[in-house]
Parts: structure tokens; sequence; C-alpha cells
């Protein structure tokens, strides 16, 4: 039989749940709320015990690829491994079950924890200031960008434009949108970098800032970033550093030094916080000190006497971290309370299990092993970017596509051998892009495995593309109908929505 | 590839046909057979709205397949006087018959002599000879 | 402490198979300047060093495990079932991606899906999708919509009553558009229908108003949606999930969009985040609405199957012209919601809701016997959080409560500086008839010996 739906499972009486008796003073439901506010009919939830929802789930869960089960080298998204000490610290009860408006005095540890990761990642990327409010990593471009803003209207024009490589994330363009800036994409040259010249002819004083994913999502290190940190300051331009590809310099070279002023990170890629199907992340921006001003509130403080040695102790009431609210050039806020403390936490213990000298290792590990699939593979697939890459590879299925089976097919084909595909089709620069990020956490003889059945699949092509054109086969499903899922719009069960 | 001679073609890949007698000012607009095959299947439309005024080149229309998003471009100036909501109901038939029941709109035209910047069929036939170059050129690099 | 496989030797072999020198080879595009610079982090920690580390930083923290607090506003002390726990710390749901690969991928798209529709069973809406950061960006991201879908129409009016801290996100976000705000006022801790009625116009591209709102003062929605509909702006419903089983859904008063913070569905306090926030609409609106949506479709053998859909709304399709740039969301903790929702499911949800409403009820009646306390508000329903008036200023109140262990409430001069003597006090179904006498019994102790003003006697 198919998987059940919840809904299906359910059976009317059925529960998986036992709540407190309530055993106050009786209260009919009309004498606290009016009938005309109440609902009529319960919401139509599942009816289950506590045994179905378990095995529910449980049966859901295998159904998914992951990292704890599969080799997944989806390019751009650092699937790297989600080591478990992290969970179980963010899980303590002294974290998991803090109240944001506790007051200061109860929570020191936890603005003890965040302020140190503040300068744990002010040390990383060579910035001045960070803010950890972001909840993801496109939610932190659109803070930098509304600090950009902030930071120009304070100095009497706001500009109109951002500067976009056409290899850049969807996010980048669609932030600057949303920021109020006309987005002008400029393209990238034969090599991968972006076209200097075009970089140069798009560069007036009417650009608020320029976005650079650096290396870029090509995986390739822009050799002329100082050129063009350069020429964007002497227009008055800021330079936005788009963090999704830091897992590549950690400990090689800084953001800060390469003359960025605004980063934002993703903890969840970098810092190996586990993407959860797609989430939660957090998305930490972090500026020169020009634009620190400008941080969303509240911002965490240490009061100046607390650790100096003769300082007199501060009184039991008088914490040592403290939130500070008045923020007067702040752009204001961009998430409840203080952001995705939860991630931050095991972001926080990340870094403090690597130190600096493991986050070096970390970065070469990524870089080697991403050259290593590229060398093995650049003889059966196309290597558009010739020189070595950083911490993932794009090659081009556009011979196989030729031969009857593309990108898509092959990322399918891979599932058949318990590999989870690259990302396909991104970036748009290259057609029949396979973008593979091995990440450090991978041992040889994984790659091993994993470039054996890439080259076994291109062999496949050659012989019988149009199998490949219908794998997978041995997945829980085969392959699913998008053009219907959209067509006959059905995302609520029992109701159709085309 | 199917290029009718009876129409007038943009750029951008949408077509015009003119009216005929009374309706000699009205435009129908589509995408060519070339448009809805580089766009594969198409999965949702969003039309103008009736009334609408638009200038010649500006987006009016989107189409959308599973894996990419188009605007679609008013080939002439005018107001808009008629839909298909058929094609809003059935995104296929764009693909099935993108001459004839998969057209979009029919705009009124303000200044006819907008369609003389519009190209023939075998100028379009043309133009999408040299897209395919150039695409090959991107191939190269 | 690394989690690197490879050994030096390993990587020296790999070196030698991509015919490079040495790793420098491999880096010398960085240019050299750039790798010069230093810098310093604490040293590296083996996992034992690390675990005392963090549980000395958490053990700096009194959790709620050791307090009794009644602070709400926003962010909420619920029951959470012990098998989300159990089920969400599954490696296959926690350390996987974003549903790319629909074949790889059915049990995360079957949970979002199921999640969508328990979603839009809750809230009476028609489509909701596949979650969004929290309760106030859902609020940011509702006014995007809104104004994108309807560049004519350039204002917004948003209640006061709005929690503050979404109202500010409102103002911080749409700091680049150019857009009019215009704040509602408030009467009884409602918003105000005249001055409602008064501003709405046909420029105004939505209304958003919150229920129960930051009071927690339940709002006339019917009312206030009878008088947005002839404007054509959009009725945007931001509500509390838990008391929906109780409350009328916002899909029976006319809403456009209804949305909120998921964070009561199960999710850990976590010192406020990570949350979830959700986001349906009516079906007039499916192809507005951003974020992830999963749709039902079938495979290629024609057995059920699902996958993301709707894709070309989304930023990595269509780039400055989508409908938002949310990528990365919150799957992991809609999962949370999912099954939270599954556990108390259709007769739950109901006791669960009577429960908050019984309990806070409890403890409001139980406050206002005391001397100098009153209900700011006591003809205006509330639902699981209220608003007193004490004898003393409420910042004195809480920190004299702190003392014996005891969190009262917000005072509410946090956020407006003239309700000096105003408490927020929420009280959930986790709260006993005993946790209830002890804050009665501290808050009559903590302001006994108070001279009361004569507006009080």
């Amino acid at each position: 039989m198919k998987d059940l739906l919840i809904f299906e499972r359910s059976v009317p009486g059925h529960r998986g749940y036992a709540l407190p008796v309530y055993d106050g003073p009786k209260k009919k439901l009309v004498e606290m709320v009016p009938q005309e506010l109440l609902r009529e009919r319960g919401a139509d939830l599942p009816e289950v015990s506590e045994v179905d929802v378990v095995r529910h789930y449980t049966r859901l869960s295998q159904l998914n690829f992951s990292v704890d089960t599969h080799f997944y080298p989806l390019g751009s998204c650092t699937m790297k491994y989600n080591p478990k000490v992290n969970d179980q610290m963010a899980s303590l009860a002294g974290f998991a079950n803090l109240h944001p408006y506790q007051p200061a005095s109860t929570t020191q540890g936890m603005l003890q924890l965040l302020a140190e990761l503040e300068q744990m990642l002010c040390a990383i990327t060579g910035m001045d200031a960070f803010t950890l409010q972001p909840a993801a990593g496109a939610h932190g471009e659109l803070t930098g960008l509304l600090l950009v803003r902030a930071y120009h209207t304070q100095r009497g024009n706001p500009r109109k434009k951002v500067i976009v490589p056409d290899s850049a994330h969807g996010t980048n363009p669609s932030s600057a949108r949303m920021a109020g800036y006309e987005v002008v994409t400029i393209p990238s040259a034969a090599n991968g970098e972006v076209d200097f010249e075009a970089f140069r002819a798009a560069l007036d004083d009417q650009v608020a800032a320029v976005m650079l994913t650096n290396p870029s999502t090509h995986g390739i290190f822009e050799t002329r970033i100082l050129d063009i940190a350069r020429l964007a300051h002497e227009k008055g331009a800021l330079l936005y550093y788009d963090g999704a590809n830091l897992n590549a310099l950690l400990g090689l070279a800084r953001p800060g030094d390469m003359g960025f002023d605004v980063v934002h990170l993703n903890p969840h890629k970098t810092f190996s916080t586990p993407h959860g199907g797609g989430g939660p992340g957090a998305g930490p921006v972090g500026v020169k000190g020009a634009l620190a001003p400008y941080l969303p509130a509240p911002r965490i403080v240490k009061h100046v006497n607390a650790g100096a040695a003769n300082a007199p102790r501060p009184a039991h009431h008088e914490p040592a971290f403290a939130l500070d609210y008045d923020r007067p050039l702040s752009i204001g806020r961009m998430r409840t309370f203080y952001g995705n403390v939860g991630i931050l936490v095991r972001a926080h213990t990340y870094i403090r299990a690597h130190g600096a000298e493991g986050l070096r290792r970390v970065s070469r590990g990524a870089i080697i092993n991403a050259n290593y699939v590229k060398a093995k593979l650049r003889d059966l697939y196309d290597d558009p970017f010739p020189q070595p890459c950083m911490h993932e590879v794009v090659l081009s299925a556009r011979r196989q596509k030729k031969q009857g089976a593309g990108a898509r097919d092959i990322a399918k084909r891979l599932l058949d051998f318990g590999f989870h595909a690259p990302t396909v089709y991104f970036p748009l620069t290259v057609p029949e892009a396979l973008m593979i990020e091995p990440t450090e956490t991978e041992s040889q003889r994984t790659l091993d495995r994993f470039i054996a059945v890439m080259r076994q699949i291109a062999e496949e092509i050659e012989r019988d593309a149009a199998m490949l054109r219908r794998a997978p086969f041995t997945m829980p499903v085969k392959r699913v109908d998008e053009v219907k899922a959209a067509r006959d719009l059905d995302v609520n069960y029992g109701k159709r929505n085309a | 590839m199917n290029i009718p001679t009876d129409l007038k073609y943009a750029e951008t890949h949408e077509w015009a046909r003119v009216g005929k007698a009374k309706d000699k000012d009205i435009v129908t607009v589509g995408v060519s057979d070339y448009a809805q095959e580089e766009l594969t299947d198409i999965v949702y439309v969003d039309l103008p709205k009736l009334g609408d005024t638009v200038e010649v080149g500006a987006d009016c229309a989107v189409v959308e397949s599973v894996k990419a998003a188009s605007d679609i471009y008013a080939p002439v100036s005018g107001k808009v006087v008629e839909i298909n909501a058929a094609i809003v109901d059935n995104p296929a038939l764009v693909n099935e018959d993108p001459y004839g029941k998969g057209w979009f709109f029919k705009i009124k035209m303000s200044d006819p002599a907008e369609l003389d910047d519009l190209m023939s069929d075998s100028d379009y036939e043309e133009h999408l000879a040299e897209a395919e170059g150039e695409d090959e050129d991107e191939d190269e690099k | 402490m690394d989690y690197i496989p490879n050994t030096d030797a390993d990587f020296d072999a790999m070196l030698r198979e991509i015919g490079a020198r040495d790793f420098d080879a491999l880096i010398a595009e960085i240019p050299p300047a750039l790798r010069q610079s230093q810098f310093e982090l604490p040293p590296a920690l083996s996992e034992p060093e690390l675990q005392r580390e963090l549980k000395s930083l958490a053990a700096r923290n009194r959790s709620l495990d050791q307090l009794l607090s009644f602070i709400g506003a926003g962010a909420y002390e619920h029951f959470v079932p012990s098998v989300i726990d159990h089920l969400a710390s599954r490696g296959e749901f926690y350390t996987a991606y974003t549903p790319y690969q629909a074949e790889a991928s059915q049990g995360t798209l079957q949970v979002l899906y199921e999640y969508q529709t328990m979603i839009c069973r809750l809230t009476g809406m028609d489509v909701s999708n596949a979650s969004l950061y929290d309760g106030g960006s859902a609020v940011g991201e509702s006014a995007f919509l809104a104004l994108g879908a309807q560049p004519r129409r350039r204002k917004l009016l948003v209640s006061s009553a709005v929690h503050p801290e979404y109202r500010q996100i409102l103002r911080t976000c749409l700091a680049g558009l150019g857009v009019q705000i215009v704040e509602l006022p408030t009467v009884d801790g409602v918003t105000d229908l005249d001055a409602l009625a008064a501003k709405v116009d046909d420029v105004t591209a939505a209304v958003i108003l919150q229920s129960p709102n930051f009071f927690g003062c339940i709002e006339p929605m019917q009312r206030a949606g009878e008088l947005i509909e002839p404007s054509g702006a959009w009725f945007v419903a931001c509500v509390n999930p838990i008391s929906l089983g109780a409350l009328k859904p916002p899909g029976e008063y006319g809403a456009d969009l209804a949305l909120g913070e998921g964070q009561p569905l199960g999710i850990p306090l976590s010192f406020g985040g990570p949350y979830v926030g959700f986001l349906t609409s009516s079906q007039r609106l499916v192809h507005k609405i951003s974020g992830r949506i999963v749709g039902r479709s079938v495979d290629a053998d024609g057995g059920r199957a699902f996958c993301l859909t709707l894709q070309a709304r989304e930023q990595h399709i269509r780039r400055e012209k989508a409908t938002s740039n949310i990528c990365t969301n919150q799957s992991l903790m809609a999962l949370r919601a999912s099954i939270f929702m599954a556990v108390l499911g259709k007769a739950g949800m109901r006791e669960l809701a009577e429960l908050n409403l019984l309990r806070s009820h409890q403890a409001a009646d139980a406050i206002t016997a005391l001397p100098g306390f009153a209900l700011k508000w006591p003809r205006t329903p509330f639902f699981n959080e209220f608003v007193v008036t004490c004898p003393v200023p409420a910042r004195t109140v809480c920190s004299r409560l702190e003392r014996e262990g005891i969190l009262a409430g917000v005072p509410l001069s946090r956020f407006f500086p003239q309700m000096e003597r105003e408490l927020l006090v929420c009280v959930t179904e986790v709260k006993l008839s005993s946790d209830i006498e002890r804050l009665a019994d501290a808050l009559r102790r903590a302001t006994e010996h108070h001279e009361l003003p004569i507006s009080h006697r």
C-alpha cells in the first residue's frame, strides 16, 4: 500500500494527547468570549493515536535522502556533516527554554554566547561588527542592502542602483529590488569571473552597492577583487559580500580585507548547522565600522566596567551583558527578538570546536575535495573554467545533452546509486550545469565511488540515453510530473486549487 | 517550426494579427511556435486587465513553465479590448495551438504606424536563425 | 576537533592525482596580499571540553524550568509533546536540504503538503505556503505582496495593537519602497473601527490587524473585514494558531491573507528563535503569495507523488521580478508544527484553546481580586493574555517577583512609555491552579504595603 496521508490515518475519537484537567472555578465559554467571535465547527485536523503519529513520521523520514544517510554534493548549499554535539548543546534547557523577554539578569550566559559569536564572526571575516538578527541568507541580504540604503541616505542620497553579476544567486537581485533598488546585471567573462570592463562601464555615482559572491557561483575566485573594490569605492559605492561560498575561504582570505563593506553569512552552510529540509538557517550580517551605527536594534552590549580587573564588581542586579535598544541611527528591526538563536548556538559550538587552525583545515579540505572531483571527471564532462576551482566545481553536461540526456537526467540517475544530485541548471550562465560541492567532510573513498558512478552514467548516456530519461528507478516514486502539479494545482488536501 | 506568413512578429517572440474591415485597428497578440517550444509546458498565464492601456514594448502579461517565467511585451500601443480567458483555465492551449486557440489578448491600436516596426515572417525566421547562432557561441565559451 | 575524514596523507595523494604541487598551487588565484592576514579565535576544543564550556554558559541562564513565567508577548510557553523532539530530530528530516529532487525528498514534501493542509484547515483559508521565518517577518512579507500585486496602491494601514516588533519590522523592511504606513489607534484595547473606516481607501494596499492582538484582546475582525472589503484593500489577519481552536478563523471573516507566529505549535522558546511564520491566502491570491509551496501530483507510474510547485514565482527563476527573495525557510519548524497539530488533532486543538481561555481568566480573576489591581479593559474579551493595571509601576512589581523566581509578565512601559503601571500577563495550559495561586500571593505581598493612589482606593 502507498504511504498514507496523516488525514487518511485519522479515525474519529482517536487521540494522541492528554491535557491537564481544569480544576478552577467553572466558567462557560460564552462568559469569556461572545458567541459571534467563536468558531462553530472544529478545525478538521487528523485524529490519531501517538503510536500512529510516530509510525507516520518515522516512515516519511525514511523516504528522504539526507546528509546523515547519503552523500549530498548539492552545489552552493554546503551540505557538510552536522556534528551532533552542536544539536545536543543547543537543546540544553539553559538555552532552549529561555523566553526572549526574560530579564537580562537571567540570560547572561546566552548573551555572552551571542556576543562571543559576534566577535568570532568579526575575526573570521575581517569585519568590525555583526548583527545576528536575520533569519536566513536572503533575509541577511535584505538587511545588508537596507544598511547600504541607510548609509547613503545619511550622506544625502540613497542612490538608485545595485550591480549584480549574472552568475549571482537569484536572491541578490530580488533582495535589491525589495530594498528599493534598480538591478543592473553585468555579464561574466569567458574565464567565469566578472566581466571587468562591463563592471567598469556599469559603475557610476548612482550605484549604491556592488553585490559579489566570492568565490563566485562558478566556484572560482574573483582575481580582480581588489581592483573591483577600489573602483567601487572611488565612486562611493559599497561592496556587498554574499557569504554563500565562505566555506572556501576560512582562514585563507577575509572579505573584510578584500574591501567588502557588508557581508552576510550562512551558518547553515559554512558553520554546519543542519538544513532541516529547507530551514531554519540564519543570516548574520557583518559591517565595517562606518555602517555599524545602522545595524538593527537591539545590540548586545557589555557594560564597560564589568570585565576590568580593578573595576568595582557590578551589583547583583546589574548584569554585565545587556540589550541596547537606544540606537538612533539603526535601520530598525528585521525579525522579532534576536534571530534564530538555536541555530546561532550551534554555529558558536562549531567554531569553538575548530579554532582558527581547524577552520583553515575545513576550507583546505573542501578545496582539495572539489578539485579532486574536477580532475577525475573533466575528461567526460565539459569543464567550462579550466583554472583550479575553490570549494565547488561547475561542470556542464552539454555533451551528454546532445547525446539525449541532460543534467536533469544525470541528477535523477545518481539517486539510483545512492547519491544525492548536484545542483543542476544553476548557475544560469553555464548550460546544463552540474554544480558539485563535495565539502570537506567526505572521504576520498566516498568521492571515488561518486566519481565512478558519474563516469558510468556518462557511458550509459552514450549507450542508452532514453533509459536515463526515465530515471530514477529505485526511489520511493518514479519521476514526478511537475507540469501536472502546476497545472492541476493541489496544495491543500481535499480542496482543488487550480 | 511553424511561422505563419500572414502575421507580424516582435523580437521578443510575440506575433500580431491585424483585423479585417471594421476591425482593422484591432490587433490579436500571441506567442510564436518557437517561443512556446522554448518555454516548454506552460502551466500559468497572467493576462492584462480588460481596458488596460499598454505602451509598445511594455510587459503586460506573464507566462510560466515549471522552470521558467517570461514576460509578454505589447507589440503595439493601445487599449486591451479582449482577453483570452481560455488560456488562463487551460494554459496548455498555448503549447497546442499558439496561433489559434492559444492567443493572449486583443489591442485596439492607438498608432497603427507601429506595425511597421514589427518583423515579417521571413525577417522573423532570419532573426531566429541568428539567435540560435548566438546560443551556439555562448555554448563555446 | 574537526570532522574531516581524510588524513594529510590522503590529501597529499589527492593533490598528486589532481596534478597540483601542493595545496597552495590550488589557491594561487587568491592575491598574496589577501593571504597575509592573521586572526585569532579562542583555541580549538575537544568534545568533552566543548560540552563543559557550553554547559557552563547554559548554566549561567535561568531557564523556565527554574522560573515560574507569565511572559508571553509574542512567544508562548506551551506544552511540547515528547514525540516532536523525537521525530523532528531524525537525521533524515534534520539534515536534508530543500526538496529540489522530489524523488529523493518525498518525506519532507509530504510533511509540508500535510502542514499546508493543516494550516489551511486551522485558519479556514484555501492556500498555505510551506513556511516563512517568523510571525513578524510574515507581516513584513504580506506588505511586500500586497504592494507588489497592486502597484497603484501605496498606503498600508496597520493597527497600533499589532505587536510593536511586527510594526517595527514593517517600517524597517519597507524603508526603500516609499510607502505610507498609517497606524490605527485603539479604543478599549482593540482597533478603533471608526478610524479604520475613515482611513481605508482606494490607494490602501492592505489593512493589517492582529487578533488576539498584542494586548491579548480579541479584535472585531468580522466588522473590520466588512469595512475593508468595499475599498478593495487586502485584509491581512495576523492570528495566534492556538486561539483558532476556539475562535472564529480568518477564512470565515473574509481575510485575504492570514498569517502569524507558529511558535506556539510545538516549538521551544529558545530565546526567540528559530520559530516559524505561517502564510495563507484565499484562492484568488494563490499565485501572489510567496515562499515554497508543495503540490500533489503523480509519478511516471501514475502513483501519488509530491513536488515543489509554482516555482516560477520564486527568486531562483524570476530574480528581480520575484514575489519575494525568500529561499531558506523554516521547514523543520513546520514539521514540528505539523506533528503538534497531528498529536492534538481536532478535539485537542479545541480543548487546548479552551484551557488557555479558562486558565487566563482564572488568573485574571485572581489578580483583579487583589487590592489595587484591575483589568485595563474589563469589557474587552481576551484569549490567553491580558493587561492589568498595577498599584505600583509594573517594572517594580516584576523585579520584586523576580527575586522569588517568578516572572510576572511584561511591563508595557517597555513598548509604551505612558503605560507605566500596565502589566501584560500570559497564562497558558501549562500553568496549574497552584501556579496561579503562587502568582497572586506574590503580587499581593509585593504590593501590600504600598500606599495606593487615590484613584485605586
